[in-house]
């Protein structure tokens, strides 16, 4: 029993973890004033282009800066599209997702089915063979690490650096921001490219560490649960955490019932997390202190220079 | 007007000295030639109509635009000004008049923002504590903007500026929010900042406060400086007249007497909503006759916005709380109201007055087609909107290039006389209109005034919420003020004075309506 519920923790830990890296992202896209609907192709295309790293280079490392590049790369298109042409950055942000499917598709032709090993787990002397607390602790690669030192940074920078304060306020009021005199697109191009790094990050987790090898539209839809958590989360980076917690956790719950033969049908099932996801959305969409404190105001918004 | 070489009579360097500034834009030239010069220490008033280019020049003073030509010298030394950082350096501050705050962070981060270098968090909050205490502006540095008042939110402002330690302070409409006492105050802070060698631009639609602040005025028109005095020594006709550039038509109102029926009857109208943000409104009452223009006056948010919705149709309530025409209405949505023949002419221009991407032909169309017939089964007259369209612009005087332009491309005053002639010309029984001359210059603002005073004389009964109590002053009959969503009992003008609608409008409310006066303003 103990067994069992230590494997369904750590494998929530690693199904939360591709989650938590593109949604920690987005949060700070979005938290600049950002909405880039392109995180799911923003993965994809850091999913093939890690595995591709990985295949060339054989050195795991450079498959996850790969990725991140690749990620910043989708990111930068959207960037020059949305802020650079002032297009509108919902119509882009689908479009990116779109052509982020069929750009990793093409890039992967060659790569589905091949094989690779899983990133290292890191192991720590002494305390990764502690019962329980070794492998749920010490016993994951360096992406989930990463993941959650990631969090932690970003917590840190929004809410306790002058830098972080600067985005938050380009975010909440853009015209206000301009007229002290501080550089909107700039912070917005910064913020972007960031967020598509770390899709970037979290697709090539899905194809170095999760399921270890390459299979088109891998990411099954995880990029909008990652935008959907940053709602979720009300923009704060300690809830997202919980969120890809909550989320991943439900996604193997349902997984471990359909094992167990509980009759209900599976489709129903691979249903909950989402239905989960919106009825938490609902419930927090109520609370209207916290979202005008949290939401940034001028999130979607095409920022024009007032003459 | 000025010249760049009298300054041979022993005057000191002036503190800033804009010579022969032009700014172009498309179609116009907002500034042309422009000259001033900013002594240390003085509040000098910058006085023009919308579009006079007064905004234009201050920006550019700011760095957030640049001139096409023509220099800027600070303190004796020509400087670029490429930015607002650039501008802070110098010791120039500003305080917009839309605020340039942001909502869900605190007062301190607000201000930390405005700081080139920041302090550290703990060292910042005791600055603000200092600083506000020696100038009187009360501000709490934890808490979040949006829970402030708008006297609140200018004092963040105001601080934003003033921990730089400017030299020059650039205030732009900055009373248009504030109740009379919070005037004073800020008037109070103002001269003292003088007093310590500040000098402060001053921008400003309000004569009286010019005149009472400012040694010095400067006039713009058309981009150009028309004259420059003290406006101390002169008239507010004669300032408005030189900001016109023609004979000021003040409309005057002769307070009807007689009791008509009424047009409009609220009765114990209350609401509540599941917004924090909103104010509920607390049974108010009142009633509006033929003839007659009744105000409400108040500092916004305090439950206007939600009488508005109320009285308009955007929100219903149970049938008898209100009451339009002798019918029960409070269930009634906006068409079956207009219907009933009320009208309406909400604050925002665009987006709820007219749709800013429509053409004003269009945009006749939406408020008239009921009334004026000008959709025959589902089909658009087009003719008949374009001509209801010229009619307007005729009658109102509108600046526009014709029907065919979209109601963003006007200019807020000219679109307001779009919108309050559309209004008008459907012929209502029961008009309602909110801020109708905010951010709209004094030419355009008597020829609103006179219009509602004419739809009154005609027979209408006229209901006007505004923060502007001098525009209530002049316009209505009675004048009653909401604070915390309640309503005060509505006096005749002249039985009533600013300073007491002033004291309504901060709070002192059961108190001095029951005759007493404790000094408790919140």
């Amino acid at each position: 029993m103990l067994e069992t519920v230590t494997a369904l923790l750590i494998a929530t830990i690693i199904a939360a973890t591709p989650l938590l890296l593109a949604a920690t992202g987005e949060l700070v896209a979005e938290k600049s004033g950002v909405l880039n609907l392109g995180v799911e192709g923003m993965m994809l295309v850091g999913a093939v282009s890690g595995f591709i790293g990985v295949q060339v280079t054989g050195s795991g490392t450079l498959g996850i800066v790969a990725a991140a590049l690749a990620g910043a790369l989708m990111a930068l298109v959207f960037a020059f599209l949305t802020l650079g042409l002032k297009a509108n950055q919902v119509a882009t942000g689908l479009a990116l997702t779109l052509f982020g499917i069929g750009l990793s598709a093409l890039m992967g032709k060659d790569f589905v089915g091949t094989p690779h090993d899983r990133l290292p787990q890191l192991a720590v002397p002494g305390l990764s063979d502690l019962p329980v607390i070794g492998p749920l602790l010490f016993g994951h690669d360096a992406l989930v690490y990463l993941a959650l030192a990631l969090v932690a940074a970003v917590h840190w920078f929004l809410y306790h650096t002058r830098r972080g304060l600067v985005l938050r306020a380009v975010g909440e009021n853009h015209d206000a921001a301009h007229a002290i005199g501080y550089p909107v697109l700039r912070i917005r191009l910064m913020a972007t490219l960031f967020g598509g790094a770390m899709s970037g990050l979290g697709g090539a987790y899905l194809s170095l560490a999760y399921t270890p090898q390459w299979a088109e539209n891998m990411t099954a839809g995880r990029g909008w649960i990652a935008l959907a958590l940053v709602v979720f989360a009300t923009w704060k980076p300690g809830r997202v955490l919980v969120g890809a917690w909550l989320f991943g956790g439900v996604t193997l719950g349902q997984l471990y019932g359909q094992g167990l033969g509980i009759p209900v049908p599976s489709q129903f099932m691979a249903m909950l997390p989402y239905l989960a996801t919106v009825l938490v959305l609902v419930a927090i969409s109520r609370d209207r202190v916290r979202i005008r404190l949290n939401a940034p105001a001028c999130i979607g918004k095409t920022f024009h220079p007032a003459a | 007007m000025t010249f760049p070489n009298a300054g041979s009579q022993e005057r000191p360097v002036p503190r800033l000295e804009a010579r022969g500034i032009t700014k172009g834009f498309p179609g116009t030239l907002a500034n042309d030639h422009v000259d001033l010069v900013l002594d240390p220490g003085e509040i000098h008033a910058l006085l023009g109509e919308n579009g006079a280019g007064k905004s234009t020049l201050v920006k550019i003073i700011y760095g957030v635009l640049k001139a096409d030509s023509g220099t800027l010298l600070w303190e004796g030394r020509p400087v670029t000004i490429a930015s607002p950082a650039d501008a802070r350096r110098l010791g120039i501050g500003m305080v917009f008049q839309h605020f340039s705050l942001f909502e869900s962070l605190t007062a301190a981060e607000n201000i930390a923002l405005g700081l080139d270098s920041a302090p550290r968090p703990r060292d910042l909050a005791a600055r603000i504590r200092e600083v506000s205490k020696r100038y009187g502006l009360d501000v709490d540095p934890d808490r979040h903007v949006f829970s402030l008042s708008v006297g609140e939110r200018q004092r963040v402002e105001i601080l934003r500026c003033l921990l730089q330690e400017p030299k020059l302070l650039i205030m732009d409409e900055p009373t248009s929010v504030l109740t009379p006492q919070e005037v004073s105050r800020l008037f109070e802070t103002l001269r003292q900042l003088a007093d310590e060698g500040v000098t402060i631009l001053y921008i400003s639609h309000k004569l009286e406060e010019i005149r009472s602040l400012c040694t010095q005025a400067t006039v713009l028109r058309g981009g150009r400086i028309v004259g420059a005095v003290d406006p101390r020594t002169v008239s507010a006709r004669t300032l408005a007249e030189m900001m016109i550039g023609g004979d000021l038509v003040v409309p005057a109102h002769e307070p009807v007497e007689s009791a008509h029926a009424p047009r409009l009857v609220v009765r114990n109208l209350s609401s509540t909503s599941d917004d924090p943000f909103a104010t509920e409104l607390r049974d108010v009452s009142f009633e509006v006759r033929a003839g007659e223009i009744l105000g409400i006056a108040g500092v916004a948010g305090n439950g206007q916005a939600e009488l508005l919705a109320a009285l308009s149709g955007e929100s219903t309530t149970a049938a008898d709380h209100v009451e339009i025409e002798g019918q029960a209405a409070g269930h009634l949505g906006p068409r079956a109201r207009r219907a009933l023949g009320l009208a309406f002419v909400p604050e925002e221009r665009l987006g709820r007055g007219a749709v800013p991407e429509m053409t004003l032909a269009e945009n006749a169309i939406l408020g008239g087609a009921a009334s004026r017939g000008l959709v025959r089964s589902g089909v658009i007259d087009g003719q008949g909107a374009r001509a209801f369209a010229d009619r307007i612009i005729d009658l109102f005087k509108v600046a526009t290039r014709g029907h065919g332009a979209e109601a963003r491309s006007l200019s807020g005053g000219n679109l307001q006389k779009f919108i309050i002639g559309r209004e008008i010309l459907n012929k209502p029984r029961l008009l309602v209109a909110a801020a109708p001359t905010w951010g709209v210059d004094a030419g355009a603002a008597a020829a609103i005034h006179q219009a509602l005073i004419d739809l009154a004389a005609d027979g209408a009964a006229v209901l006007v919420v505004s923060q502007d109590l001098d525009e209530l002053f002049a316009l209505c009959d009675r004048i009653a003020v909401m604070f915390h969503g309640r309503l005060s009992h509505p006096q005749p003008v002249g039985q009533t004075s600013v300073e007491q609608i002033g004291l309504l409008m901060g709070g002192l409310f059961d108190r001095s309506e029951a005759g007493k006066g404790d000094r408790d303003v919140a």
